[in-house]
């Protein structure tokens, strides 16, 4: 199982907060996950933004992460606190 | 060191005192405060929300502050961020590092907003005239991170 999080204006394009994707084994790397939900057509283009960042268990991380069952992934545009 | 991330505004000028109470080993605090403009990117901003990532976040801002514990000799450190519902002119943010000497706490300070900018998962949403928008990241701030 893979919990996937979206925050900010990919959650409001998705209308989704978060999701649980049961566990394959192409989830090699953060990418592989990233390009299934992309499949997913129209919406989830936003995925393929420049500007997208990503965390593997509340660890921001590139897309070549290694991914393993039972991680938390989340997808969010560039962060603006401060 | 505390890292404190709430709903409710707070007093700079308290936060800034806190920082040499009770350790008479400090010869220089520095201290700073963002606020909420009224007008962002040509746009009136009338407030804005702060989404950020429950659990990551304090994450995040601990593993901030402990780089800068790590790379500069501090006494204290210091970070509060606000979420939720802010209005133009309240503060949404306090870094404040405690040293002996000025420089350290100077650099660690700067160090550590450059780095909340670019690293800690919080997204800002302005109500503008025209309705709300998300802030977008600049890479000014990308550029000021890269530095250090």
């Amino acid at each position: 199982m893979i919990h996937v999080q979206y925050f900010a204006r990919y959650r409001e394009t998705l209308g989704v907060d978060s999701e649980r994707l049961a566990w394959e084994e192409g989830f090699a790397r953060l990418d592989d996950l990233r390009r299934h939900l992309l499949a997913r057509g129209s919406d989830w283009a936003v995925l393929g933004e420049r500007n997208l960042m990503c965390a593997r268990n509340q660890e921001l991380c590139g897309l070549d992460e290694p991914l393993a069952d039972g991680d938390e992934v989340a997808f969010f545009p560039t962060v603006t606190g401060g | 060191m505390g890292i404190r991330v709430h709903v409710g505004t707070f007093e700079p000028g308290r936060e800034l005192d806190a920082l040499h109470a009770a350790n008479a080993g400090v010869g220089a605090v520095v201290g700073f405060v963002g606020y909420v403009r009224d007008f962002n990117e040509g746009r009136e901003v009338g407030g804005m929300f702060l989404e950020h990532y429950p659990g990551m976040t304090e994450k995040a801002l601990a593993k901030i502050a402990d780089e800068a514990a790590r790379r500069w000799p501090l006494l204290r450190v210091e970070v509060l961020h606000r979420i939720g519902r802010l209005e133009p002119g309240e503060p949404i943010v306090f870094v404040g590092t405690a040293s002996a000497h000025r420089q350290a706490a100077f650099d660690a300070c700067e160090f550590i907003m450059d780095y909340l900018k670019t690293r800690a998962p919080f997204w800002k949403k302005e109500d503008t005239g025209e309705g709300p928008r998300w802030v977008e990241g600049r890479d000014s701030d990308q550029e000021a991170a890269r530095r250090w």
